[in-house]
């Protein structure tokens, strides 16, 4: 067995995904402390081009058609192949809609161990995962054979992942890719006839706290007086409440505006990690254990129902001043 | 067609949750088991499935504290098979689940099976991919949106940024389900109980449990909260005064031309 | 005869059968009294004597297509103005809400709120070990009957929001330093304690009801008290009127009748002035459903420094605050249809008698009441005040 960290560069029509990145950040770090290399793996087709800014010591090219777009079961043949062969220390996935499909498949497949959810390495090299809604963390030992894992973003940040120099690529030819299950029919965009929350400056966020589509006026109120827009977590679109296209969220946008006001948002990991990009986050939620409170800036205890009038009053008497 | 649905009950975070003595597990005493919301959303889009074609529907679950309340709401909901899986399951992990049910489900031969795409006490990955590898099938997960067509699902998988993805799987085959096309639905507590006494449980225990592939836990700790938001309290109207300030230290707020 | 004939049928006579007057349903002269008084009758396509009208016709699946039974709040309001008698929030309006649950028809804020009983025993989806956590700070402590274990006098229901909602658990603190200061031996179920499942009853769940109400009784079984006393108009109701159904009697009061007539004992502790004009809203489930009028009028004509005024909708008159029948849990729904909250009705009625003080006892009241007042009394006259609390605020403890 070899000691390289092997990344697993996820890409979705033509754009290398954040979390590569991270992983590539995370897996310098590995890399260090077992005194090996940094490989990153791209599958794609004539999706070279991908590679420029990823900051590894080499990186494994395999070109195929069938692997122009994500699809579970060409994924799995190709990544089986490459890991029997390679032998790595680490193999790292994003805990993601992309890797978070193959990783579980890969380790059953080739009897390795994974570990999910991982925010980042010790300095002795111990994972640390996060569970329960990001509440209770898990910290563990690499198995001594091949290990998987899944990172979630937060650790490590992304512009540590990217380099000025291409790495060297190395092509690693694909298995035979016949008889596959999975075809991508098409990509839907989200309705273009929207806000791109991803665009904005100034969020607020809605959460399950919210309680009813009703109150979210009071959002409204809000965002019309700070010029900024409307958005939510996964429970309040779930609820047909406001369109795809507000969604924050792992399945939703990651969003970096100036100001992110969380109004009655927990803070589950899947939501967090849409929106560690935001300058300054202010959470109000009455729960004081809410994780929430972990990442943002400012945040009050007090009941969002007693704070918005009073918010958006003194707002606009602050913008007539 | 047959569907079979997979689901598993996981710790209730509306209860605090605390690390057992021993420093490795979650503390079980005060522990309570809620069905894993995604496996919720596997659930209603399975009987959405038969509402449309006329599927079989079968749910199994793993026997955890409250898992024959959450089957009987299954079977209420129009599930024609309730099966419950039996044995010790103190140290139970993904991968050994995965293994096991997979065992079963050859034997049901389904034509798809529908799992919740991730859970909250997931350590070892999510249940779903691991399922699928078992049975040598392909597994499509972020799945919020599924129409059968012969031998093939037509699935709409969620890409980050609000991108879905229209993909098509020949059955069989595993999906991870992110959300049903509509939230799942509401049975009267008269349902649920005039199925308890009409409907049974169908209890299969387990053969003995494989848990490799699951990562070697040192530690579970409560997160740490070093980084913890610098906190503001006061009345409303002194809330309001800091936040307003703090808008202001960020340049957001615009004046108003009068 | 056609499947929807006898489903229609069925439900007809289902309604007939699950009141004792039910069969008065006939009598309906269809005199539209109900529909008129109804809060939310000009928003229904069908109001409750339409209702009749098409049940006796055969037609009830055109009721069952609409979402408009969602509209009642069962303030009894129609039930008290019909000449015929008829039990039409009992029967007919809670009838018709069952079949619509039944059917999975449920709006998604009352579905939480009923899993959220389900699952935890209270609506509000709050941990139920945390039921007792408003009474920490209490000297002397609240004994919890399963810790304490010795007969007490009062068992006292709290009840969901007294225990859990922020504003309103200033209501159950202010109950238990009253029921200190008069050396009441009570106790209170704390975790033992679950929702009383009375609106839920109303809302259409009826099996939910049943399941709650079991629990509770066969806690009320284990300790030994002589009398139950509620916060909460709804836990009133239903141990009185529903419990004994089931099985589970005991002797049951609302805290208002209880401290009335202690009130030569609470005499000497009122001392402070709360010098202001108050106007006292009569809750469905006191007074229509109950007729308990005097009690807590008393008790507010004893504090001292008062002047008790009427609102024009008063007694068996009294405006719905809307959160009966699930309305607690339809907020957006029925803003949605109607675009009015019933609060902010009763708010204006308040303000116009002048009062600086609107008196309430039910605990669904103090925060759609605030809330309301937000939007409607821009002075900030009006102050909402549990009875209790004023009790208290005079008290001084």
């Amino acid at each position: 067995m070899s000691q390289d960290i092997y990344v697993l560069i996820e890409h979705n029509q033509g754009q290398v995904a954040e979390i590569s990145y991270v992983m590539l950040a995370a897996g310098r770090q590995l890399a260090g402390i077992h005194g090996s290399q940094l490989f990153a793996m791209l599958l794609g087709y004539q999706a070279q081009g991908l590679s420029l800014d990823i900051a590894a010591d080499k990186l494994l090219y395999i070109d195929h058609p069938a692997l122009k777009e994500f699809a579970q079961d060409a994924y799995l043949l190709t990544l089986t192949e490459i890991i029997k062969s390679r032998q790595p220390r680490v193999v790292l996935f994003g805990n993601t809609t992309i890797g978070s499909d193959i990783a579980g498949a890969v380790s059953i497949a080739l009897g390795l161990d994974l570990a999910s959810s991982c925010r980042y390495f010790t300095s002795d090299g111990k994972f640390v995962s996060q569970i329960c809604g990001g509440k209770i963390m898990a910290e563990g030992n690499l198995s001594s054979g091949t290990t998987l894992l899944t990172m979630v973003p937060g650790g490590y940040k992304p512009e540590e992942g990217q380099s000025e120099h291409p790495p060297v690529i190395e092509n690693f030819s694909p298995p035979v890719l016949d008889n596959l299950r999975i075809k991508n029919i098409k990509f839907i965009q989200p309705e273009s006839f929207d806000i791109d929350i991803s665009k904005e400056s100034i969020l607020i966020s809605v959460g399950r706290g919210i309680q009813t589509r009703d109150n979210l006026e009071l959002a409204e109120n809000l965002a019309n007086s700070l010029g900024g827009v409307v958005c939510a977590s996964r429970p309040v679109i779930d609820q047909g409440w406001l369109p795809t296209t507000r969604l924050v969220g792992k399945s939703g946008k990651h969003v970096k505006p100036k100001v992110y006001i969380a109004l009655g948002i927990s803070g589950a990991p899947e939501h967090v990690e849409a929106i560690t990009g935001s300058e300054t986050i202010i959470a109000i939620n009455t729960d004081p254990k809410a994780p929430i409170f972990d990442i943002a800036t400012y945040g009050t205890e007090t009941d969002l129902f007693d704070l918005i009038d009073v918010l958006v009053e003194k707002v606009e008497a602050a913008k007539a001043s | 067609m047959k569907i079979v649905v997979f689901v598993k009950l996981v710790p209730d975070l509306v209860e605090e949750l605390t690390v057992d003595p021993g420093g490795t597990t979650l503390d079980t005493t005060w522990l309570r088991m809620i069905i894993n919301e995604f496996d919720d959303h596997a659930v209603e889009q399975a009987i959405l499935l038969k509402e449309k074609t006329s599927t079989q529907v079968i749910v199994i679950a793993p026997d955890f504290d409250g898992v024959d309340e959450v089957l009987f709401t299954a079977c209420a909901k129009g599930a024609d098979q309730i099966i419950k899986l039996t044995g010790d399951f103190s140290s139970i992990n993904n991968h050994a689940l995965a293994r096991a049910v997979a065992s079963r489900i050859k034997i049901l031969q389904p034509d798809l099976v529908l799992t919740g795409v991730q859970a909250n006490n997931d350590i070892d990955g999510s249940i779903g991919p691991a399922l699928a590898a078992c049975l040598n099938q392909p597994f499509v997960g972020y799945v919020s949106g599924v129409t059968l067509e012969d031998n093939t699902a037509i699935v709409q998988k969620e890409y980050p940024g609000g991108v879905i993805a229209e993909m098509s799987i020949t059955l069989p085959a595993v999906l991870g389900i992110q959300a049903a096309e509509q939230p799942p639905r509401y049975v009267a507590v008269s349902k649920v109980r005039q199925v308890m006494k009409t409907s049974n449980i169908d209890e299969q225990p387990l053969d003995e449990l494989d848990n490799s592939g699951f990562p070697e836990v040192t530690r579970m700790f409560q997160s740490e909260t070093s980084a913890h938001a610098e906190m503001i309290t006061g009345s409303p109207d002194e809330i309001a005064d800091r936040l307003v300030s703090v808008f202001k230290e960020k340049g957001i707020l615009q004046r108003t031309n009068r | 005869m056609s499947n929807l004939e006898t489903a229609n049928a069925i439900f007809y006579n289902k309604i007939q059968e699950a009141t004792q007057d039910g069969e008065k349903l006939r009598n309906c002269l269809q005199c539209g009294n109900c529909s008129g008084i109804c809060p939310f009758g000009y928003v229904m396509i069908y109001p409750p004597s339409r209702m009749i009208a098409e049940v006796r016709a055969n037609r009830f699946e055109k009721i069952l297509g609409t979402e408009n039974i969602w509209m009642c709040v069962s303030c009894y309001a129609c039930t008290s103005v019909c000449p015929a008698q008829i039990p039409i929030t009992a029967g007919l309006m809670t009838g018709a809400k069952e079949e619509l649950l039944l059917a999975g028809n449920v709006p998604s804020e009352l579905q939480a709120a009923l899993e959220y009983s389900q699952r935890y025993g209270n609506p509000l989806g709050e941990s139920p070990r945390k039921r007792a956590d408003w009474a920490r700070e209490i000297q002397p402590e609240v004994k919890l009957l399963g810790k304490y274990r010795q007969p007490v006098d009062v068992l006292w229901f709290v009840g969901d929001y007294p225990s859990y909602h922020p504003r309103v658990q200033h209501i159950a603190q202010s109950m238990a330093k009253l029921l200190n200061a008069l050396n009441i031996n009570f106790g209170i179920l704390g975790p033992e304690e679950y929702s009383d499942g009375d609106s839920q009853r109303l809302a259409g769940e009826r099996g939910l009801f049943e399941m709650l109400a079991e629990k509770n009784g066969q806690a009320f079984n284990k300790y030994d008290f002589k009398e139950i006393i509620t916060t909460d108009p709804h836990a009133y109701n239903a141990i009185k009127n529903e419990y004994p159904k089931l099985g589970f009697s005991f002797p049951v009061r609302h805290y208002t009748e209880f401290l009335a007539e202690n009130i030569e004992k609470i005499l000497p502790f009122l001392k402070n002035e709360i010098n202001a004009r108050v106007t006292y809203h009569d809750p469905c489930y006191l007074g229509r459903a109950n007729n308990i009028y005097e009690q807590p009028r008393s008790l507010i004509q004893n504090l001292p420094g008062v002047e008790l005024v009427e609102m024009p909708h008063n007694l068996k008159n009294s405006l719905c605050c809307g959160g009966g029948g699930g309305g607690m849990w339809l907020d957006g729904f029925q803003w949605e249809k109607s675009h009015v909250r019933l609060s902010e009705w009763r708010i204006q009625e308040a303000l116009s008698t002048g009062a600086n003080i609107l008196a309430v006892a039910c605990p669904y009241e103090t925060s759609r009441f605030e809330d309301a007042a937000k939007n409607i009394d821009k002075t900030g006259q009006l102050r909402i005040r549990d009875i209790v609390e004023l009790l208290v605020e005079s008290m001084g403890v």
